[in-house]
């Protein structure tokens, strides 16, 4: 098997071919999609929870798609209203959610490391939906996926990611997977967003858009994350969008085809010009939108796979 | 009282710096003679032999919490008695931030009355410095010293307002009283979990740059300047904090400083995946500190060696990194832990326990903490060499937060001496 992992909590513990073996299935869920091709067999008799301790729209309702669309019973739990505020620990909650048995639980949690501290307690396959400002994985995978479908490879390129990286799980994700995949990484933003450290993370680091941007073959914009923030990181959104926001003037550094990725929510005027998230020929956001429910179902898919296989007989027979 | 003689020893003598064999007579709770190699015993004293292992003086731990008044749970007086005689420690010197906060003259009583009824070995408590520990008003310094505290701090919480703060260093300086400080900068070190840097950033956790700890000493440092009182950092754990200490050395401010064995042993790569039990205050630096942090204690600069011993329970750790309480219990492993360091040859055995008992009763102006006559009979005999691994479950504090769990070990406390008295023996 290729695909060895008994949960998807980050990036860092993949091996390329594990990144690619996903991708792969993902590519086929993805063509698969646009036909209307069903596979309800794939995670039928199993049950999936959503448990988000953190506000997504996009991301549960990706999943919970994803899910269905491979027969999965899913179930959403919005945390935020539940037992947390009745002072019920994390892994009390783990260990509740446990005895319901499970066979998939996708987390999302404000804290970092605590996707991987609930794993720890569980017995299904857990997937990281993001945790904190440590790994989103399956976000980096959807624009690795994403990525490869438009430039025909994932080697070789030059990537630019801008914005608030301090803050972004997706940012740590994605310069993790990229590297891995042998990518030429810049990031560009300003020194007050830019993580501690960033020196020995192997990436080019650019203060200046216009430089950062220079022929580059993807320019991957990051939300400014304003709730992540406790004051005084820049002075102003106008500032910001003036010397960091992408518009049709600094997107002209990078190369004639270079595609323009955005995670979502978008701050349209803030880290990103309307026209140009919105310019068919440069951004590629909606497909991005569009293989995260491929990755989703791939991701699923391979641990339910994993999951099966490490159970007893019988118990699978039940 | 009988006399007793150590014979057969090899004697740790962090005055004369001094690691040989000799023995010593003990009687009426304190230290008679100390003598050459192969001297013969006077008759009538008790023998025993040492076979020649270890004999030092005991330990003096600076900076203890045991959790009582408040959190009795977590640490008890007899608990943490037990674990530090077990532990080789002969004095625990107690901090204030319990629940409530130890800043009246009455609480104080309570402390000592409960240590005394309940730890087999000497305990010296430390009172608060302002009231609550809120940093605005000074406690009562005088009525606490006359009710025993032996030194003044607010812990791990910074007098911020330096106006507040050089008022309580210029009172504390009339009555001679003994200032300790935490000098990790308030502001920047707001909500860190772990130091900044690519560990921190790789783990998405909250850093603090080392930067904050030189920043709080410069401070203090200027307040020391301007009130000549007599101060002690609890831990300086980072290389670029030591220039600083050095120089207002060199200028003859009343400065001495501490570190936790914790930072002299690990780093912050130990942290590996968000395993709580390393999150400390402050938190776990970079290799390059902590090599710089022991070669300052074995040239001195760093004056003493304290466990940081602080009880948690599985509730306050068992949570995300971020939302666990700090702090690692420390009595039992403080002396095999700083025994790595002289393992790994970096610093003898005399000057480690010069940093863990000698300094530290030159601090709090005790006569323990050194082989000289007339000194109290606070011995410890432990064989440096024994190996063992760590089963948290099996140590005496009645917390079990130790980040050396499963750790392989060397050095096994054989007995422990209060005023000549036998607290702790190992079979």
């Amino acid at each position: 098997m290729i695909f060895r992992a008994k949960h998807l909590l980050g990036i860092e513990p993949l091996h390329p071919t594990e990144i690619t073996a996903l991708l792969d299935l993902a590519d086929s869920y993805a063509e698969h999609n646009r036909r209307g091709v069903a596979h309800r067999d794939v995670l039928a008799g199993l049950t999936q929870i959503n448990m988000f301790f953190e506000n997504s729209t996009r991301t549960q309702a990706s999943f919970e798609l994803a899910g269905k669309r491979l027969g999965a019973d899913v179930m959403n739990m919005g945390m935020q209203a539940s037992s947390i505020k009745k002072g019920e620990t994390l892994i009390d909650t783990a260990l509740t959610l446990n005895a319901m048995r499970p066979d998939l639980l996708v987390v999302r949690h404000p804290h970092s490391g605590a996707v991987d501290l609930l794993a720890q307690k569980v017995n299904c396959a857990v997937l990281n939906a993001g945790d904190g400002r440590h790994e989103h994985p399956t976000q980096a995978l959807l624009d690795a996926l994403t990525i490869r479908r438009a430039k025909g490879r994932l080697h070789r390129l030059s990537i630019a990611i801008c914005g608030d990286i301090a803050h972004s799980r997706v940012a740590r994700s994605n310069i993790m997977l990229l590297g891995k995949m042998e990518n030429r990484i810049r990031l560009i933003a300003p020194p007050t967003l830019m993580p501690s450290g960033v020196a020995d993370f192997g990436v080019e680091v650019f203060e200046n858009m216009e430089e950062g941007l220079k022929d580059v073959d993807v320019v991957m914009m990051l939300r400014l994350q304003k709730e992540r923030m406790d004051g005084g990181f820049i002075p102003s959104e106008r500032e910001y969008f003036h010397r960091y926001g992408l518009d049709a003037a600094k997107l002209a550094h990078a190369k004639p085809d270079a595609i323009v990725m955005h995670p979502g929510p978008m701050n349209r005027g803030v880290e990103i010009d309307g026209t140009i998230a919105d310019d068919i020929n440069r951004s590629v956001i909606q497909e991005q939108v569009e293989m995260g429910v491929a990755v989703r179902m791939a991701a699923m898919d391979l641990l339910a796979q994993n999951l099966r296989a490490s159970r007893s007989p019988q118990e699978v027979m039940v | 009282m009988t006399a007793t003689f150590f014979a057969n020893a090899r004697l740790i003598d962090p005055v004369a710096l001094t690691d040989g064999p000799g023995g010593i007579l003990i009687a009426d709770g304190v230290i008679k003679e100390v003598f050459e190699a192969g001297a013969t015993p006077p008759k009538s004293a008790n023998v025993i032999d040492c076979g020649g292992r270890c004999l030092a003086p005991g330990i003096i731990d600076i900076g203890v919490k045991v959790s009582e008044p408040g959190e009795r749970h977590k640490e008890s007086f007899r608990s943490a008695g037990r674990a530090a005689a077990a532990g080789g420690v002969t004095t625990i010197v107690t901090r204030p931030d319990t629940l409530p906060a130890i800043d009246t003259p009455e609480t104080l009583e309570f402390v000592e009355r409960r240590a005394q009824e309940d730890a087999p070995v000497h305990v010296l408590p430390m009172a608060a410095l302002t009231k609550g520990r809120d940093g605005r008003e000074m406690t009562e310094i005088g009525f606490l010293q006359d009710a025993g505290a032996v030194a003044f701090t607010d812990c791990d919480r910074v007098v911020t307002n330096t106006k507040v703060f050089s008022r309580a260093l210029t009172y504390a300086r009339s009555l001679d009283a003994l200032v300790i400080g935490h000098v990790q900068e308030p502001g920047l070190s707001e909500g860190a979990a772990v130091t900044s840097g690519k560990f921190a950033s790789l783990r998405g956790l909250p850093g603090v740059s080392p930067m904050a700890e030189r920043m709080g000493l410069d401070r203090d440092i200027s307040l020391l300047e301007m009130t000549g009182a007599r101060y002690h950092v609890d831990q300086i754990t980072t290389a670029r904090a030591l220039p600083a200490l050095e120089r207002a050395k060199r200028n003859g401010l009343k400065i001495t400083a501490g570190v936790g064995v914790h930072h002299l042993t690990l780093n912050e790569l130990d942290v590996a995946d968000y395993r709580t039990f390393f999150k400390l205050k402050p938190p776990l630096r970079s290799e390059e500190d902590r090599v710089a942090v022991v070669q300052a204690v074995a040239e001195g600069l760093i004056d003493i060696i304290s466990s940081m011993h602080t009880p948690q329970d599985e509730e306050s750790k068992r949570l995300p990194y971020e939302e666990a309480a700090s702090g690692a219990v420390g009595l039992e492993t403080l002396l095999p832990a700083a025994l790595r360091l002289y393992h790994a040859e970096m610093i003898d055995l005399p000057r480690l326990f010069r940093a863990m008992s000698l300094n530290p009763a030159h601090l709090l102006g005790l006569s323990a903490g050194r082989l000289l006559p007339e000194a109290p009979a606070d011995l410890i005999l432990f064989d440096p060499d024994a190996p063992f691994q760590l089963d948290r479950t099996t140590m005496l504090s009645k917390s079990k937060n130790t980040p050396f769990d499963g750790a392989r070990m060397q050095g096994r406390v054989i007995g422990t001496w209060v005023n000549g008295n036998r607290v702790w023996e190992s079979l």
